[in-house]
């Protein structure tokens, strides 16, 4: 819950509000992003996400030196499983939803 | 040799270390809190005391949100959920954390439909899949994790959805700082502030703690140079006799916060006249609860909740650990009848709770950054 996971966004979702596609390390799931209604997010830009909401947009350095600091804390695996676990976002994919429970 | 490489610049480290020697007053003791169990976990983590002169003391802070969460308000939630039409939903740290009756994976495993969700707006959507049923997410956290639950309500009133609601335990650190700088047994120098809650709240709400309390506050990243960083910022004032605050994470936490989360929280959410904290006890203003404008996404509000208060033991310490006043292993329950497995105090329930920490790291000390310098 505490993590603070980088994800670089990959397209701006067209269909709905505020939401937009983000690659982190490898696996791509939606984040919101309306805590960034201040910021003009594009395709390429890099964000923190906190439970699936990105937070604060941050530079690509600074973003590899987050994934770094998760790997440092040992925490690398839990921040794939929470981002896996934003499965419930995709609706298109609806299977995933039994995934997400324990 | 390997552990060098894994850490970001180990001469900068080293560095660090000597100035921190440098700028401690053999004379003084000094007693910073870190706030953020995220800082307390780097620390233990990497091995930080060990860079630091003994005279250096690093206080673990009340800054995890599950750890100073009352049992009372976990026998609360599960209460709600008892009905077989609903779905009691609660990020993954939540699930292990024992209420009277046992944990939420405990009551799952019970017949009780226990959803773990990653992020507030999948128990939305947990809603929208199972209009039969009614959804509670249990929600916790500082302000780093409050603005996504805010948002979520706003969305569900935006999408109509009446099959949801949040039970809200969202707590600010603000008041509990305050609460620890208001006891009578508090000796504190100095604040390594929280990287993420200011990322959200910004750098303006710890100015109190430097012009009324004249202590000096740097809000730190993550890394253990910047943790290192952050305790040579604060010597450094000590040493000036200079109390202000200075944001050493400039890379992710803006002066003034993050303005549109502020808003959605202030919207949706309204602050508790007094809220209990396990360890801490009952502390004014420090808790958050939805307006009556959203009573109907609000558990507390839609359903009865029987208000359950379970006091902790009287011979777990945590209160004492919390404000610094004994270390984790001083506690008389430490490492016998406390222990991660079977927790009695707060701080022994999640793995950013100090003791849970100390437990952890302090048998088979892991890769420390003192040996690895040294190697």
């Amino acid at each position: 819950m505490c993590l603070a996971i980088p994800g670089r966004i990959v397209a701006l979702d067209s269909d709905a509000r505020n939401q937009a596609v983000v690659e982190v390390v490898g696996v791509r799931r939606k984040v919101d992003l309306g805590l960034l209604q201040e910021e003009s997010i594009r395709p390429g830009d890099w964000v923190l996400i906190h439970v699936g909401f990105a937070m604060s947009k941050i530079s690509e350095a600074d973003a590899a030196d987050q994934i770094r600091t998760l790997a440092l804390l040992g925490e690398s695996e839990a921040a794939i499983e929470e981002v896996r676990g934003y499965g419930l976002e995709d609706e298109k994919h609806s299977n995933n939803e039994r995934g997400a429970g324990p | 040799m390997r552990y060098v490489d894994e850490f970001r610049q180990p001469e900068l480290i080293a560095k660090a270390g000597e100035e921190i020697r440098r700028l401690a007053d053999p004379l003084r003791h000094y007693r910073i809190m870190e706030v953020c169990g995220g800082h307390t976990h780097a620390i233990y983590r990497f091995g930080l005391k060990d860079l630091l002169p003994s005279n250096v003391e690093l206080i673990h802070g009340p800054g995890c949100p599950v750890c100073v969460l009352p049992m009372g308000r976990i026998d609360d939630g599960l209460s709600v959920t008892a009905n077989p039409d609903f779905i009691f939903a609660a990020f993954g740290d939540m699930m292990r954390v024992p209420g009277t009756h046992g944990s939420p994976l405990e009551y799952k495993a019970r017949g009780m439909d226990v959803r773990i969700v990653y992020s507030p707006s999948d128990a939305l959507k947990l809603a929208r899949r199972n209009p039969e049923k009614h959804v509670m997410f249990f929600a916790i956290g500082f302000e780093t994790t409050a603005p996504s639950t805010a948002l979520t309500i706003l969305r569900a009133e935006l999408e109509g959805v009446r099959n949801f609601s949040v039970f809200c335990n969202h707590v600010t650190i603000i008041p509990a700082i305050r609460a620890i700088l208001d006891s009578p047994d508090m000796r504190l120098d100095g604040f390594v502030g929280p990287g993420h809650v200011s990322t959200v709240i910004g750098c303006r709400p710890y100015e109190w703690i430097a012009k009324r309390e004249h202590k000096p506050v740097v809000v730190s990243g993550f890394e253990p140079l910047d943790i290192l960083q952050s305790i040579v910022m604060l010597l450094r004032q000590l040493r000036n006799g200079e109390a202000k605050v200075e944001n050493q994470y400039k890379r992710v936490v803006p002066w003034d916060g993050n303005r549109a989360a502020l808003r959605a929280m202030a919207e949706v959410f309204e602050l508790r006249p007094y809220f209990e904290w396990r360890g801490l006890g009952f502390i004014s203003q420090s808790a958050l609860k939805i307006r009556p404008a959203y009573a109907r996404w609000d558990a507390e509000q839609r359903f009865t909740v029987p208000g359950v208060r379970v006091t902790d033991p009287k011979a777990a310490q945590c209160g004492e650990v919390l404000k610094g006043v004994l270390k984790p292993s001083q506690c008389k329950l430490f490492g016998r009848e406390c222990t991660p497995e079977t927790p009695i105090g707060a701080l022994m329930v999640s793995s950013e709770g100090s003791c849970a920490a100390h437990y952890n790291y302090q048998h088979h000390k892991p890769v420390t950054i003192a040996n690895a310098v040294a190697l």
